[in-house]
């Protein structure tokens, strides 16, 4: 099995507020993420997908085909974007790395048709990510 | 609010990364001085030389709908810097971190110590750490964990 892994970047703001806690609750749990008209970051996206080489053409799937997916599901719905207020599925959540990551695996899961979605690595910052797996299945073995 | 979309088909890690800087030789006492020389080289020099350490520590759990966290970053952070960073950052790690007075600093045995000390961690599941010595090696540790280098 060989891994292969593409990387994307796009830039998205966010803020983070549970309206069922109190504003003093909001600012205590989410700190400087709590500002009212939020704040940015550059994400970068890491995707690996696992498989085997195909015999005839020697890809595990065609990063042609890879990137058009990033492109259609994660940039076209992310980029430049207020997570909190135009992103659908993160309607009703709080757009943590954790849950941004989750909802790009969920969303890249069911469109890559060769090889399988092993990782997806969402960087909020160089110094803090997610990583998503699948979930009973040991990644490296699925 | 909306319990987030919890799906157990999907398992999520948090990865954070901290920074040290440190000293350390690599000597072994119970070998002979050109024997410690023929193995660690230029890292057996008796006054050590020092790095600048950058350490990744990954945990999981349940994302908590209300917070959208596996934890809170001031929790993790709270705890690494009391049990890490503290104690490592502008140290020698042969003089001044105990279980170093007995082991050889490698950066191995550095991660081992780190997983060791990270693995009380009380609000998620640690799952590995990986220690980077210099942007050309870096070593991985993941305790008992059957899973943790399957990533």
């Amino acid at each position: 099995m060989v891994l292969l892994t593409r990387k994307i970047e796009f830039a998205a703001s966010h803020l983070y507020n549970n309206p069922d806690f109190s504003p003093e609750e909001n600012r205590r749990i989410f700190g400087k993420c709590n500002n009212p008209h939020g704040h940015g970051h550059n994400y970068t996206l890491e995707v690996t997908v696992a498989g085997e080489p195909d015999p005839v053409t020697g890809m595990v799937l065609d990063l042609k085909d890879l990137k058009e997916i990033l492109e259609r599901e994660v940039m076209q719905r992310m980029d430049h974007r207020f997570l909190n207020y135009e992103v659908p599925e993160l309607a009703g959540q709080i757009p943590t790395c954790e849950n941004i990551a989750r909802v790009i695996w969920q969303l890249l899961d069911p469109q890559i048709k060769q090889g399988k979605l092993h990782r997806v690595r969402l960087y909020e910052t160089p110094d803090l990510f997610a990583d998503c797996y699948r979930n009973g299945t040991e990644g490296a073995k699925a | 609010m909306a319990p987030g979309a919890q799906n157990g088909a999907v398992k999520t890690e948090l990865g954070r990364r901290y920074h040290f800087a440190a000293s350390h030789r690599l000597h072994n006492p119970a070998l002979s001085e050109e024997e410690n020389c023929r193995l660690y080289g230029k890292c057996n020099n008796p006054y050590g030389h020092g790095h600048n350490y950058i350490l990744e520590v990954l945990v999981s759990g349940q994302v908590d709908s209300a917070t959208g966290m596996i934890a809170n970053l001031a929790d993790l952070d709270g705890f690494v810097e009391r049990e890490v960073l503290e104690p490592f950052d502008h140290k020698s790690l042969n003089e001044d971190v105990e279980v170093f007075r007995g082991t050889v600093p490698t950066t191995e045995n550095l991660c081992i110590e780190i997983f060791r000390r990270l693995k009380p961690f009380p609000k998620a599941k640690l799952e590995r750490v990986r220690v980077q010595e210099t942007s050309n090696n870096s070593f991985e540790y993941a305790g008992d964990n059957p899973e943790g280098f399957e990533r």
